[in-house]
C-alpha cells in the first residue's frame, strides 16, 4: 500500500515538469491540462491521499474513535512487547532479506551467463515469482513441517543425521509399576546388585508390538545357572490384557531382542551381553555383585529433526521462503544491467592477468552496483511490508516470535480491536517506507538526468 | 462483488467437497426427517411474503450447507427470501464494517456472549419481541437464557451448542492397552499410564491453536474451583495470580509435563493444529500418534476426513472430574437481530424453536441447547450421548471463559492467554511465572475495554 502510495508521488512530480516548458502558452491550454490531470488527482486524492491522510487523523483517536488521544497510540507502538518483537525482527528482515536475495541474484547472473542453458536456468530460477506469495507460503509450511515424513526440511535433514547416527529398537521402553528398575542417565540400573546363579528379571514396558524388532521371540524365563549370572529382558505387557503378571513372563510377552546389557562395579563397566531373540542373556562370574545396566543407547529416541518453526529459528526459515522466491526477480534484474557491461572492459582486465575472481571483484561488481543498488532497495521497500508469508507460514504458538509490523497491525486492527494503534503502526510504516523511497526516487532521476 | 460471488462460489465448492462424508449421514437423517418434520409444527410462523432477510454466521463447509436446509424449511414456511451471508471471525469485526457501510444483516449468530455484550454496547443489537421470548421460555433452560442477556434484557437465542468437555480416544488403542473409560482424573492418569506402557502415547494436543489449550485449562478449573470462582475469574474478579488457578496449572502439568504422554512432545505439539491433532488420533492403525485427543464434539467433523468411524473406532467419554462434579464447558452460537423487522424477528423465533433445531441435528454435526429437541434426532449414539450430557447439565454448565473474555486475552493468535499457556506447555514446571504472565495480559486486555 505504502509503496504504491509513494510510486503515485513520484508520477506527479514527474508530470508537472512537462507542461512547465511551455510557460508561454495561454491559459486555456492550462484549464486542458488540469482536465486532463484532473481524473489521475481525482484517483489519487481518494485512493492514496485520502486513505494516508485518515489514517493519521485515526492514529490520533482512542479505539472507538470517539476520543482524541493524542499520542498515546504512538506510545503505545513503543511500549508494546508485541510491536517490539516485530520491530526487531522488521529490521532482522530488511538487513538479511534483500542482501541474501541480491547476492544470490548476483552469483546466478553472473555464473548464466556463461552456462550453455543459462536461460533454461534462469526461467526455473524465475519461476517462483510466479506463484503468489499465499500460495508460496503453503508450499513453505509443508517444506517447514516439523515430521520427517511431511516435511522435505526435515527429510533431508534427518537423513543426513541417520546416515551416521542410526536410532535404536526400543524408543519408549520404560519400566513399569514396581520395577526393579531406576533411569539413570537416559538408561536403566538395577536397584539391587546381582549375584551369580541368579535368574535376573528385567522387565520394562512401552514397546508396541509392531514396533519390536522382527527377530524378537517369545520370551522365556532364563534357567539359572551355577557361576553365572543369567537373566531375562522383555516386554512385560500383553496386548489388550496390561501388564498381566508383574515382573513375570507371560505366554505372548517379547523378549527385547537385541537389547545391550552391561555389569557395571562402582561406576566401571565389567560385562557386558546382549539379549538372544527370546530376551535371555548371560553374563560371567566376574560380573557377580554387580549392578545391571541398560545402557541409553537401547532407547535412543528417532531422531527428529530441526524445529524449524520453532521460537527461534522462524524467522530465518521465512526468509528462506522469501529469498526462495525473490532471488530470481533480483536475478533478472541483474542479468540485464550485466547485459549492459561493456565486454571490453572484462577482456582488458583478463589480458592485464586478472583471474577470474578478479575480475568479478574489481570489474563486474563496481560496473554493476548501481542495478545492485536499485535491486536491493526495491527488495528493502518490499521487505518492509512484508505480511503473507509470516503470515501463513508461522504456526499460530511461533506467530508472535514470527511478528512484523504489518501483521500486527493486521492483528491490531482486525482481531484485537484497536485501530488507533493499528492506524499508528500504519503511519509508522510509512515513514521507515520514505527515506528508502527518497532515495530510489534520487537515483531514479539521476539515471534520467543521465 | 464480484469477488463476493467468487467467494460463495469457492464457499460452495468447499462444501460440496467436505460434505461428501456428511452426506450418507445426511442421507438416512433425511428418509426419517420426511415422515415426521413437517407433520406438527411446534411454532407457528407468519406470512411473509416479497420480504428478503440476510443472515451472518461464520460457518462453512458442511455445517453452512445444513444450516441452508434450516433457511430453506423458513422460506417454505413463511414465503421470505433468506440469503446467508458468510462471515470471517472475529465476526464482530466484520459486522462492525458491514454497520459503517450502512449495509448490516438482518440478522447475525454471534459465537460468543463478549460479542452480544459489544453489539449492545455499540447500540447495534435490537432486543428479542414476545414471540421469540416465548420459544426461549419454552425450550430453553435458565442457563442458557440468561447468557442470551444483556443488562436483563433478551438480546440472543442461543441456536447452536458446543459441549467442549470431552476426550476423544482411540478405541482400538484402548482395547490393546486393556484401559478403561476413566470417570475421574486419577482415573484418567492411570489410563494414561495403562496406553503410554503399551507402546502408544497417550495424548494429542493440538497446541498451535491456542484455544484448545485454553479449553484445557478451562475443563480443569471449572471441575475443580467450581462454577462461582470459574465466573470470577472470567470477568476477572479474581485474579489469575489466585492460588484456585495455581492448582488449576498444577494438575494440568501432570499431563504436560510428561513429554511422553504427548504425542511430539511439547514442541512438536506446539506445532500441531487442532485437525491434525484429531486426524493422527485415527489414523495409523495400532499405532495412531495418540490414543486420546481432548476436544469439543467438534471433533467430528474431523474424525469424518479419516477412515475411523465415530462410535466404533472412534469413541469418547466426558472430562472426567477433577474436583466433585465433572465440568461442562460449552460453546455456542446465538441469533441477534442487527435489523429489527417482522421477519427477522420471525426468524429468530423460528431458530428458537425446536422445530429448526430437530432439522439440523437430524443433518448431524450439530448440537443443540433446545432441551425439546428429540434425543432420538441425533443421527448416531455418539451425538445422542454428547447432546445428553449437555442438557443434562441443566444451569451447572458454563460458557468457554476465553470466549467470553476481552478478544486480545482470549481470541488472538500468538496473544495473551493462548500464548501463555502454549508457554506453559513448553515449561510446565513455571507455574508461578505462567500466572503472572496471564494476569499482566488479562490486566492490560480488561482494562482498556475493547
Amino acid at each position: 500500500m505504502t509503496s504504491a502510495a509513494a510510486e503515485g508521488v513520484a508520477k506527479t512530480t514527474a508530470t508537472p515538469s512537462a507542461p512547465r516548458g511551455r510557460k508561454s502558452v495561454t491559459g486555456t491550454r492550462r484549464t486542458v491540462a488540469a482536465l486532463f490531470l484532473l481524473p489521475a488527482l481525482v484517483l489519487l486524492g481518494a485512493l492514496v491521499v485520502y486513505p494516508i491522510g485518515y489514517s493519521i487523523v485515526r492514529s490520533l483517536y482512542d479505539s472507538s474513535g470517539d476520543h482524541f488521544a493524542g499520542f498515546d497510540n504512538y506510545k503505545a507502538l513503543f511500549t508494546d512487547d508485541g510491536i517490539r518483537t516485530a520491530l526487531k525482527n522488521n529490521i532482522i528482515w530488511v538487513v538479511f532479506a534483500p542482501a541474501v536475495a541480491t547476492a544470490l541474484g548476483l552469483v546466478f547472473a553472473v555464473l548464466t551467463e556463461r552456462v550453455r542453458w543459462g536461460t533454461a536456468f534462469k526461467l526455473v530460477v524465475f519461476m517462483p515469482m510466479a506463484i503468489s506469495m499465499l500460495a508460496a507460503g503453503i508450499i513453505f509450511r509443508l517444506v517447514y513441517d516439523q515430521d520427517p515424513g511431511k516435511g522435505v526440511a526435515n527429510a533431508v535433514w534427518v537423513g543426513i543425521h541417520d546416515t551416521f547416527a542410526q536410532s535404536s529398537a526400543f524408543p519408549k521402553a520404560h519400566p513399569g509399576r514396581n520395577s526393579p528398575l531406576r533411569a539413570d542417565h537416559g538408561g536403566f540400573l538395577t536397584t539391587s546388585p546381582v549375584h551369580t546363579g541368579q535368574s535376573v528379571a528385567l522387565p520394562l514396558v512401552g514397546v508396541a508390538p509392531d514396533q519390536m524388532p522382527h527377530s524378537a521371540k517369545k520370551a522365556v524365563q532364563a534357567t539359572s545357572e551355577p557361576g553365572k549370572i543369567t537373566g531375562t529382558t522383555w516386554q512385560d505387557f500383553t496386548r489388550g490384557k496390561g501388564v498381566g503378571r508383574l515382573g513375570a513372563v507371560d505366554p505372548s510377552e517379547l523378549g527385547y531382542s537385541g537389547m545391550r546389557i552391561e555389569a557395571v562395579k562402582d561406576g566401571k563397566v565389567v560385562a557386558t551381553a546382549k539379549a538372544a531373540d527370546d530376551g535371555t542373556f548371560t553374563l560371567p562370574a566376574k560380573a557377580d555383585g554387580a549392578l545391571l545396566r541398560l545402557p541409553a543407547g537401547n532407547f535412543k529416541e528417532p531422531y527428529n529433526g530441526v524445529d524449524w518453526l520453532g521460537p527461534s529459528l522462524v524467522t530465518p526459515a521465512i526468509i528462506g521462503a522469501y529469498v526462495w522466491m525473490w532471488a530470481g526477480f533480483a536475478m533478472v534484474l541483474i542479468a540485464a544491467g550485466l547485459a549492459g557491461v561493456p565486454r571490453e572492459l572484462l577482456e582488458a582486465a583478463r589480458v592485464d592477468g586478472a583471474n577470474e575472481w578478479q575480475v568479478f571483484r574489481r570489474v563486474t561488481v563496481p560496473l554493476l552496483a548501481p542495478v545492485l543498488a536499485v535491486v536491493a532497495v526495491t527488495l528493502m521497500i518490499n521487505v518492509l511490508k512484508i505480511f503473507d508469508l509470516v503470515f501463513i507460514i508461522a504456526p499460530g504458538s511461533s506467530q508472535d516470535d514470527a511478528n512484523v509490523l504489518a501483521l500486527e497491525l493486521y492483528r491490531k486492527g482486525f482481531s484485537e480491536g484497536r485501530p488507533g494503534v493499528a492506524s499508528a503502526i500504519a503511519v509508522f510504516l510509512l515513514l521507515l517506507v520514505i527515506p528508502v523511497m527518497l532515495f530510489n526516487m534520487r537515483r531514479l532521476r539521476r539515471e534520467v538526468r543521465r | 462483488m464480484a469477488a463476493a460471488v467468487a467467494a460463495g462460489a469457492l464457499a460452495l465448492s468447499l462444501a460440496a467437497c467436505g460434505g461428501s462424508g456428511n452426506d450418507k449421514k445426511s442421507g438416512d437423517g433425511h428418509s426419517s426427517g420426511a415422515s415426521g418434520g413437517p407433520g406438527g409444527a411446534a411454532v407457528t410462523l407468519p406470512k411473509l411474503d416479497g420480504t428478503t432477510l440476510e443472515v451472518a454466521a461464520v460457518w462453512t463447509g458442511g455445517e453452512q450447507k445444513n444450516f441452508k436446509q434450516v433457511l430453506a424449511e423458513f422460506t417454505k414456511r413463511t414465503g421470505a427470501k433468506v440469503t446467508f451471508v458468510p462471515a470471517q471471525d472475529p465476526i464482530i469485526n466484520f459486522l462492525g464494517s458491514k454497520i459503517a457501510g450502512g449495509q448490516p444483516p438482518d440478522v447475525a449468530l454471534l459465537p460468543q456472549p463478549g460479542a452480544i455484550k459489544q453489539a449492545v454496547d455499540k447500540k447495534w443489537a435490537k432486543p428479542l419481541g414476545p414471540e421469540a421470548q416465548a420459544q426461549l421460555a419454552k425450550n430453553y433452560s435458565q442457563g442458557w437464557q440468561d447468557i442470551g442477556k444483556v443488562d436483563g434484557k433478551q438480546y440472543g437465542a442461543y441456536y447452536k451448542a458446543a459441549n467442549k468437555s470431552l476426550i476423544w480416544y482411540n478405541a482400538k488403542v484402548f482395547e490393546n492397552a486393556g484401559a478403561a473409560e476413566p470417570k475421574t482424573w486419577q482415573d484418567l492418569l492411570s489410563t494414561a499410564q495403562k496406553v503410554y506402557d503399551s507402546g502408544v502415547t497417550p495424548f494429542s494436543v493440538g497446541g498451535a491453536d491456542g484455544w484448545t489449550l485454553t479449553d484445557w485449562f478451562e475443563n480443569i478449573y471449572l471441575s475443580q474451583a467450581g462454577p462461582d470462582k470459574y465466573d470470577q475469574l472470567a470477568q476477572h474478579k479474581i485474579k489469575w495470580t489466585d492460588p484456585s488457578v495455581k492448582q488449576a496449572l498444577t494438575t494440568l502439568a501432570q499431563i504436560w509435563s510428561k513429554k511422553d504422554y504427548i504425542a511430539g512432545g511439547p514442541n512438536g505439539a506446539l506445532q500441531t493444529e487442532f485437525p491434525v491433532s484429531v486426524t493422527q488420533t485415527f489414523t495409523g492403525g495400532d499405532q495412531p500418534k495418540a490414543g486420546m485427543v481432548f476436544e469439543g464434539d467438534f471433533a467430528q467433523v474431523n474424525i469424518g476426513e479419516t477412515k475411523a468411524k465415530v462410535g466404533t473406532d472412534a469413541k469418547v467419554f466426558p472430562f472426567p472430574a477433577v474436583g466433585s462434579t465433572a465440568p461442562v464447558v460449552s460453546g455456542g452460537d446465538a441469533a441477534v437481530i442487527l435489523k429489527d423487522s417482522k421477519a427477522a424477528q420471525a426468524l429468530v423465533t423460528f431458530l428458537a424453536s425446536s422445530d429448526a433445531a430437530t432439522i439440523q441435528a437430524k443433518l448431524g454435526g450439530y448440537l443443540s441447547p433446545n432441551k425439546n429437541v428429540p434425543n432420538s434426532a441425533y443421527p448416531n449414539e455418539v451425538q445422542r450421548k454428547i447432546a445428553q450430557a449437555l442438557i443434562a447439565s441443566g444451569d451447572n454448565f458454563r460458557f468457554d471463559m476465553s470466549d467470553q473474555a476481552p478478544q486480545a486475552f482470549g481470541g488472538t493468535p500468538g496473544k495473551g492467554e493462548w500464548k501463555d499457556l502454549q508457554d506453559f506447555l513448553k515449561n510446565p514446571s513455571d507455574v508461578a511465572g505462567t500466572q503472572a504472565k496471564l494476569e499482566k495480559d488479562a490486566a492490560a486486555a480488561y482494562g482498556n475495554g475493547s
